[in-house]
């Protein structure tokens, strides 16, 4: 009987998986919005997009409907999941106090998939998170890649580690940091270059191994880092002050690395400097508060990185107090509003999203073959008056809350 | 000799429009917030106060007045902020929790760039308080964003003084975790209503020793500015602003209330959408606030966007506040549109972004709403007031203007930019405190 139970439950999550998406307005992202349109999911791909006139709905799949349909949102940088709602030290594992520099750290060892903030974010319609190791000491670890579902972490992850989280700019928030060693901006630098020099020596020693005696003893840190070398792992770099920036230009300049310059707070001071390294920008929140080291930022410069062709992505960021995290669908909202405009703002936290992250072979857009990952709106988006009214990952609904 | 001349044209500059002069708005659509929006409306201002607003065709312009056509812009009152630590967030020490004796007045910087922050934001009325740490943290005062962009110095210059000239303000008030802390601070919710509790009892007593003296100065109490305080508060002559998140901890204050007698808003209320109707019945206006996610502390786990809704249904006086720097004084409009999200009318939306506020801080036959006589606080719009698309293009004090989005420096500050931030102190109250945020 229990087995015949368990079946059911199988088949009745087999056929679920079986989604269309009726939408008044369906953004693909890859191409212009159609006007209703629909959206095929079979086995949690897309099977199928276009108008409604176009596009048959198969017998027995279910259907939603929405007055805007979106991809699912991409937030390009999070701490959700390492940090959690209640604030105490019990649900915070984004920074760890025992040393300036720990790269070795996995994301993957501390993400808390049914953290009541990733449900939170969720339910605005954000599928896809870049989360880890949170800003705030020189190197605090890795960040992963997850959709906002699972009730284990194997569930969540898209990719188990994608950069290495490394701070260039006086933390703003220094709550819970170590007392580092690392209090200048040079000693920062020189600490991250050492480690580098090291992972090199490292990667040399293992690479000349024939074979014959015992293997050079393993060591995580170095491994990590030669990972950052060869440009298997990104490294991001939050910086905001321009000798931040300018710092981590140089660096990546220096070793050859896959940079992902985080926060840009005085980005809008640096424009054809970034667009010289080809460097992608995971902007700061647009509502950062503006002060310290985050003294310049603008609500505009979403708008002027676009503007000048600078491939970037918005981000929720990481949140000390309160909120404990910010949303991205609100942070694209306010920069829709001061310049960047409708398209750009979906963009930064869709299809742009996924490209900056190299996730867009998945992500992103709604496009035939791509992860069924859509969010449903009873109107624009990024009104605040506006409610998402339903999240779909991977053909699954996981989330049905009007909010 | 330039300098002086230069001086001069500052000076003419800052001062225009002169205030004597009268000043019809035209073809505007205006939410009075009193009645019901005019979609083709004038209004007019003259002497820093409203002196008509109506129907296009109902209304007349006087001839000597300088004519704005404000076709396709939106016009409604300076939005009231019932909570904010803008210019001053410090008033007691840590030497002990309950410091009512304490004032914010001599704390406030009117040179903080945070005000232009504010009126960029569309807000006219701030009440500027200390902050959450402490049962009390000593006295709040009411600003008028009058001369922030020149004039002002002294916190006196941008307060509302009362009818006897004193500065406005209530006593900042609080329970929950914020305020629990090491000795002296209470460790337990149940000591701080004790703390509380005593301190009203001390004075019940020194009021009584005032009253006992009938006059004969020998045997007045000797003067204690905690006591003279609280004994307003008891007197009803300065209302508590009640910092508070919980159920239980609204209950706290609901009891208080009962035994002792004074005014009180509750402010934030995170948990006010389960205890509603224990509110209405009191009769206690409540101050709410809205941020982007639940908790970063554990008794605002429970926060929601429909707090605001559920409240008015049971016909509590409603406003919103930014708590800046808690939410960005900016985007204040967001606020009660999160509230709309939440399923709140808009019209009374509208009115907890301004005549609401008023009443909560006894300002409501001044400010508030855009009817004949009252002060000329109002803000021009792009749009409708709950889009993110909308932006505020001028805000109006007294019938100067204060903000013009169209002057780079104020833009500087409406958007962001090199260096704006710089004077800007972080404040997020009680964040990091022993991990018991």
């Amino acid at each position: 009987m229990k087995q015949l139970l368990i079946l059911f439950m199988l088949l009745a999550a087999g056929a679920q998986a079986q989604v269309a998406i009726k939408g008044g307005v369906v953004h693909t992202m890859d191409g212009p919005a159609i006007t209703d349109g629909v959206v095929v999911v079979t086995d949690g791909r897309i099977a199928a997009v276009g108008p409604a006139t176009e596009v048959d709905i198969p017998v027995g799949y279910r259907v939603l409907e929405a007055a805007v349909v979106t991809p699912g949102l991409i937030d390009a940088h999070s701490t959700v999941g390492l940090s959690g709602i209640y604030n105490v030290p019990a649900d915070q594992d984004m920074l760890d106090n025992g040393g300036p520099v720990q790269p070795e750290l996995r994301a993957v060892d501390a993400y808390n998939p049914v953290e009541a903030l990733v449900d939170w974010i969720r339910s605005f319609g954000v599928t896809t998170v870049h989360t880890g190791h949170a800003p705030g000491v020189p190197v605090s670890g890795q960040t992963m890649i997850v959709k906002t579902r699972g009730t284990i972490v194997s569930e969540a992850v898209v990719n188990e580690a994608v950069a290495v989280a490394a701070t260039f700019t006086p933390p703003s928030f220094r709550l819970r940091g170590p007392d580092t060693p690392a209090s200048t901006r040079a000693k920062t630098v020189a600490m991250l270059r050492q480690e580098l020099i090291k992972a090199r020596e490292y990667a040399r020693k293992h690479a000349e191994f024939d074979g014959e005696g015992s293997p050079p003893a393993r060591n995580l840190r170095a491994e990590t880092m030669a990972r950052v070398l060869d440009g298997d792992l990104a490294l991001m770099i939050t910086a905001h002050k321009v000798r931040d920036i300018t710092n981590a230009l140089r660096l990546a300049d220096e070793f050859e690395l896959r940079l992902w310059l985080d926060g840009a707070g005085e980005a809008h001071q640096l424009l054809p400097a970034i667009k010289a390294a080809g460097v992608p920008v995971l902007l700061h929140p647009t509502m950062t508060r503006a002060f310290g080291s985050t003294e310049s930022v603008s609500m505009t410069t979403a708008a002027q990185l676009a503007e000048a062709g600078i491939p970037f992505a918005l981000q929720s960021g990481y949140e000390a107090y309160v909120p404990k995290t910010r949303v991205v669908l609100f942070e694209a909202a306010v920069a829709a509003g001061h310049g960047l405009g409708f398209e750009a703002a979906l963009a930064a936290i869709t299809s742009e999203a996924a490209k900056v992250l190299g996730i867009a072979d998945r992500v992103g857009s709604l496009t035939v073959g791509k992860d069924g990952d859509l969010a449903l709106y009873d109107g624009d988006p990024f009104e605040y008056t506006s409610h998402c009214t339903g999240v779909v990952i991977e053909g699954e609904v996981v989330s049905e809350i009007v909010r | 000799m330039p300098r002086l001349l230069l001086m001069v044209a500052l000076l003419v500059l800052t001062a225009a429009p002169a205030i004597a002069e009268t000043v019809a708005f035209t073809h505007a659509h205006v939410i009075t917030v009193s009645g019901d929006e005019i979609v083709d409306a004038t209004l007019i201002v003259e002497n820093g106060r409203i002196k008509a607003v109506g129907p296009a065709d109902k209304t007349k312009v006087p001839r000597d007045a300088t004519v704005i056509d404000a076709t396709g812009k939106t016009i409604m009152p300076g939005l009231v902020d019932t909570h904010s630590h803008i210019g001053g967030f410090r008033a007691a020490d840590n030497s002990s929790p309950i410091q009512p004796g304490v004032r914010i007045l001599d704390a406030v910087n009117v040179f903080d760039s945070g005000y232009r922050r504010a009126v960029a934001g569309g807000l006219t009325t701030l009440n500027v308080m200390p902050g959450s740490g402490f049962l009390s943290s000593g006295q709040t005062i009411y600003l008028k964003m009058r001369g922030i962009t020149g004039g002002a110095v002294r916190p006196e210059d941008i307060a509302y003084l009362d009818r006897n000239g004193r500065v406005m303000g209530g006593l900042k008030m609080a329970n929950g975790t914020n305020s629990m802390r090491k000795p002296p601070f209470p460790g337990t919710r149940g000591k701080s209503a004790f703390l509380v509790r005593e301190k009203f009892i001390a004075a019940q007593e020194y009021m009584a020793k005032i009253e006992a003296a009938d006059g004969d100065a020998d045997k007045l109490p000797p003067r204690d500015l905690d006591l003279e305080t609280m004994a307003e508060v008891l007197r009803r002559e300065r209302v508590v602003h009640h910092h508070t998140h919980r159920a239980d901890d609204v209950m706290t204050i609901l009891r208080l209330k009962e035994e002792f007698g004074f005014d009180v808003v509750l402010h934030h209320v995170s948990e006010g959408w389960k205890v509603a109707e224990a509110i209405a019945e009191a009769e206690i206006p409540c101050s709410i606030i809205a941020v982007d996610s639940p908790g970063g502390k554990h008794e605002a786990i429970e926060l929601r966007f429909e707090t605001g809704a559920v409240m008015a249904e049971a016909g509590v006086l409603i406003a919103y506040h930014t708590d800046d720097w808690i939410t960005d004084c900016r985007l204040f409009l967001r606020m009660a549109a999160f509230g709309m999200r939440g399923g709140l009318d808009r019209r009374t939306a509208l009115e907890s972004l301004t005549i609401n506020g008023a009443k909560m801080l006894g300002l409501e036959d001044r400010i508030g709403t855009l009817e004949k006589g009252k002060d000329a606080d109002f803000i021009i719009l792009d749009g409708d007031p709950f889009s993110v698309y909308t932006q505020v293009l001028e805000t109006w004090v007294e019938g100067r203007r204060v903000f013009d989005r169209s002057n780079p420096e104020d833009l500087l500050h409406a958007e962001g930019g090199q260096g704006v931030g710089r004077d800007q102190v972080p404040f997020l109250c009680c964040a990091g405190q022993g991990g018991e945020s």
